[in-house]
């Protein structure tokens, strides 16, 4: 029977190919502009780390007070030095890590290079293990490295091939700001976006991945500062990087993993009691108001999905909604149009499932026909947000077979739901008044 | 020609009236937001920075084993290779000006604080006022074009240095106009004090120029987009920006002839394929996702727009082969060509007029939406009338060809069988 169908809605699309040709148009554009914007959300809102993201937490701790925070009394985003070292001591989550981002120089051992320059974050050894972050050669350091601020390096694969070839460089030395750090790890391929360990400082995408990974106390240390946001509620009173050091302003991101609902609210408890110790201290003239936030929590509280690739998918999916009231108007047309072909066939004893079932294979033959169109749509429209968007957003939307399949399915989906209507109404068609106007 | 006989037949044909309604205000509601959001960048975007962009190009650059700014003699040496610099690019043949710079509009990268009236006073309180520092010398208006408009520019003995993580007093600096309008609403800024990041040391205005942007083009700093300062300060430290400014036509030649000079000066440094930017190049950037977000949001309303007129040229034309019948009985009764043409262009009409209230009132409630979810203002009336019009004018335009051919339905038609 589903043959017949198919044979009756060829041969009526065939009859009428403009009015097919323009729904088939209709819903080819629809879907393509909602998938292509799609695929831009998709790739700027996706979880970076999605089996571990709920064991991710962000801590932030109130250390401006009342005219410090924002309107809606968020605290910092950040950390200032003082704080982040003391949780890093205290040590209570199961693992944790104070980073910051650094814009280090590497110099070449080749006499005839010149020095270039590399994008890095100094942390903590437990920030690798932490953040399954894979490993090509070696691994990250110790906590004993990490406490005698050890010479140590963990670079990615591309600084490795540039500097090495490839090969493992694992016990080499690498130049770092003029001094020699010995490589203990070659990472694999890692460049998650949004870069979520650190959105603060990397605005959360960015083209290039980080090169090197530095023992933080060691970076210290070496005073090799931070490059990235530096905020302040007053100007501190010493200069320089020591300076930086011993003030209020916040400059250090955090991370720390917590296994479960107890750790997490234990976690968030301790952080309000060192708050309140630092009150009673008297460095915190107000209430303690700290936060702790799931990595999900965090990236939304961030606002790392840009407003603009919201609204663009917002504006596209309005697109699809009228080109499918437009296909509703169209297959309206088109199925009353045969009211005298329905008469006659309601008259012959066909009930109204086959007439149901004969317009509906029509519709889904149309919404096939505009996903076939949709795809190539797509696949043109995915290829072009290069020339549309910033790069490192347009980087991320990638064409696959989950891309694709949702496009078809969208498409088939979609028109069939448009052709109920008018497919309804085919079905009330009066055989009696048919066969008597004709 | 009477309505009733069209409401009449509409009644007969309720589901295409609706959904061709429907289908204009969605339509409406949609293309005036995106229109909205199209002009808004494109305002936006063209919005001039306040500098002479032409002939005007910046070198970023990082010395490699510097000395430390974090002590006075580290500050001392640093100076000293950034004056070195300075000297090899001033001496570059075609080169105009230079100035060192921490930052530049539309660069992203700024140094914020704010100026008060007052000593002392809370960085952020109330009452001060933002603004962004760019840190240059005596150079810098004329190396980045900017207009004095009143009091004088900075000469040699002005300029100071300092770390770049530092804090020193700043005797003298030269405001922006937006930024003096607001601080001395009255009038005459020049020759004024201000206290500068909460400092007891006043602060000397000693000039203003006409127009200066502010490094960041983000939503934080919308609120103090024009509030500039300049303050006569080379900053030292392990990284250094020059603006360099070319005689006209040599951008190019003097781009090319940067990294050489200064490879020459220290050959420990970088000084990459970034290194050396025309503004030209630091403005696209910035402004990429705004042109962007129009392209795309011109792609979708001609889409739409393109979608609606095609569906109402679907259904009219159905009418038409609906009632093809009746034309002829109408043509038969006297009826001219023009009253069939009239009947089909009204009745267009009359539908789309529903729709564009409705239209309008989506339109509105959608821009309401998005000025609670993001950062929209209020859509002005005037996208909304030229919207109303556009549709009414694509109606029209599309029902025309459907329309013309019901007109020529010959009388004879009324005889034959339907």
């Amino acid at each position: 029977m589903f043959s017949y169908y198919l044979e009756l809605a060829l041969r009526s699309l065939r009859r009428s190919p403009g009015l097919t040709l323009l729904m088939v148009l209709t819903i080819g554009f629809g879907v393509a502009a909602s998938m292509t914007s799609w695929s831009v959300f998709r790739a700027v809102s996706g979880d970076p780390i999605p089996w571990k993201s709920s064991k991710l937490f962000v801590p932030q701790i109130d250390n401006w007070g009342p005219k410090g925070r924002s309107s809606d009394g968020e605290p910092p985003n950040a950390m200032d030095y003082a704080d982040a070292i003391a949780l890093m001591r205290d040590h209570r989550a199961k693992r944790q890590s104070a980073m910051y981002q650094i814009s280090p120089s590497i110099v070449p051992a080749q006499a005839d290079k010149h020095p270039f320059n590399v994008s890095g974050h100094v942390v903590y050894g437990e920030f690798f293990p932490m953040l399954d972050v894979p490993f090509k050669y070696g691994s990250g350091w110790s906590a004993d490295d990490d406490t005698n601020r050890a010479m140590v390096a963990v670079i990615s694969s591309k600084l490795n091939q540039k500097l090495f070839g490839g090969v493992s460089s694992v016990g080499k030395t690498v130049n770092i700001e003029g001094k020699d750090y010995r490589v203990v790890g070659v990472l694999d391929d890692w460049n998650p976006q949004p870069r979520f360990y650190d959105v603060v400082n990397t605005g959360g995408f960015s083209t290039t991945g980080d090169d090197v990974f530095l023992p933080f106390l060691t970076a210290i240390q070496e005073a090799m500062s931070n490059d990235g946001n530096t905020n302040c509620n007053e100007v501190p009173k010493e200069s320089g990087f020591v300076g930086l050091q011993h003030s209020e302003c916040v400059w250090v991101a955090y991370m720390a993993e917590l296994d479960d609902v107890a750790a997490a609210t234990a976690y968030r408890n301790y952080l309000n009691d060192y708050a309140r110790a630092q009150q009673q201290a008297g460095r915190f003239g107000w209430a303690p108001n700290s936060r702790l936030r799931d990595l999900p929590a965090w990236l939304d509280s961030q606002h790392v999905v840009p407003s603009d690739t919201r609204v663009s998918l917002l504006v596209a999916l309005g697109l699809l909604l009228v080109c499918l009231v437009n296909t509703v108007g169209l297959l309206l047309a088109k199925f009353l149009r045969r009211s005298g072909e329905i008469g006659v066939r309601r008259a012959l004893g066909a009930p109204r499932a086959a007439i149901y079932s004969q317009f509906l294979t029509e519709a889904g033959i149309v919404g096939a026909a505009g996903g076939v169109l949709g795809l190539l749509l797509t696949v043109a429209g995915v290829a072009s947000v290069g020339w549309v968007l910033p790069k490192d957003i347009a980087a991320l939307a990638r064409l696959d077979v989950s891309l694709l399949l949702l496009t078809m399915l969208v498409a088939v989906v979609a028109t069939m739901l448009a052709g109920l209507y008018p497919t309804f109404r085919a079905s009330r068609v009066q055989p009696a008044w048919q066969l008597k106007s004709n | 020609m009477k309505l009733h006989p069209i409401l009449a037949a509409l009644r007969k044909h309720k589901a295409g009236t609706v959904l061709i309604a429907l289908q204009i205000a969605l339509t409406l509601a949609i293309v005036c937001n995106a229109v909205f959001i199209i002009g808004q960048r494109v305002e936006r975007v063209n919005r001039p920075t306040g500098l002479d962009e032409s002939n005007l190009f910046l070198v970023s650059q990082q010395w490699v084993g510097a000395p430390s700014a974090d002590n006075a003699d580290g500050v001392e040496k640093l100076d000293a290779m950034q004056r070195e610099d300075l000297a090899a690019l001033r001496q570059l043949p075609g080169v105009a000006a230079v100035a060192p710079t921490n930052s530049l509009p539309l660069l992203n990268s700024s140094w914020t604080g704010s100026v008060s009236h007052k000593p002392g006073a809370d960085l952020g309180g109330k009452g001060d006022i933002r603004t962004a520092y760019y840190f240059t010398d005596e150079q810098a208006l004329s190396t980045l074009g900017l207009r004095l408009v009143a009091g004088r520019n900075f000469n040699a003995g002005d300029v100071q240095h300092q770390g770049f993580r530092d804090q020193r007093d700043r005797p003298v600096a030269i405001i922006s106009k937006a930024l003096a309008d607001k601080l001395f609403p009255d009038g005459n800024a020049v020759g004024k004090v201000m206290y500068s990041d909460g400092s007891n040391a006043p602060t000397t205005i000693i000039g203003v120029v006409a127009r200066l942007q502010i490094p960041s083009i983000g939503s934080w700093g919308s609120s103090f987009a024009w509030y500039s300062t300049l303050i006569p300060t080379r900053l030292d430290g392990g990284f250094a920006r020059y603006a360099v400014r070319t005689k006209p036509g040599q951008l190019d030649a003097v781009m090319r002839a940067v990294a050489p000079a200064l490879y020459k000066v220290t050959p420990m440094r970088v000084l990459d394929d970034d290194s050396v930017k025309p503004f030209s190049e630091i403005r696209a950037k910035a402004y990429r996702a705004d042109i962007g977000m129009a392209v795309l949001m011109g792609v979708i309303c001609l889409i739409l727009l393109c979608v609606t007129a095609a569906g109402i040229v679907g259904l009219t034309s159905f009418w038409v082969g609906q009632r093809h019948r009746q034309i002829g009985v109408r043509r038969a009764l006297g009826a001219r060509k023009i009253d069939i043409l009239h009947y089909f262009q009204i009745e267009n009409l009359l539908i789309a007029g529903v729709g564009v209230v409705l239209g309008v009132v989506l339109a509105v409630g959608l821009n309401m939406w998005l000025m609670t979810h993001y950062e929209m203002t209020r859509i002005p009336l005037l996208y909304v009338v030229t919207g109303v019009l556009a549709m009414l004018a694509i109606g029209q335009g599309a029902v025309f060809v459907p329309a013309r051919r019901a007109s020529n339905v010959p009388p004879v038609e009324a005889t034959r069988a339907a």
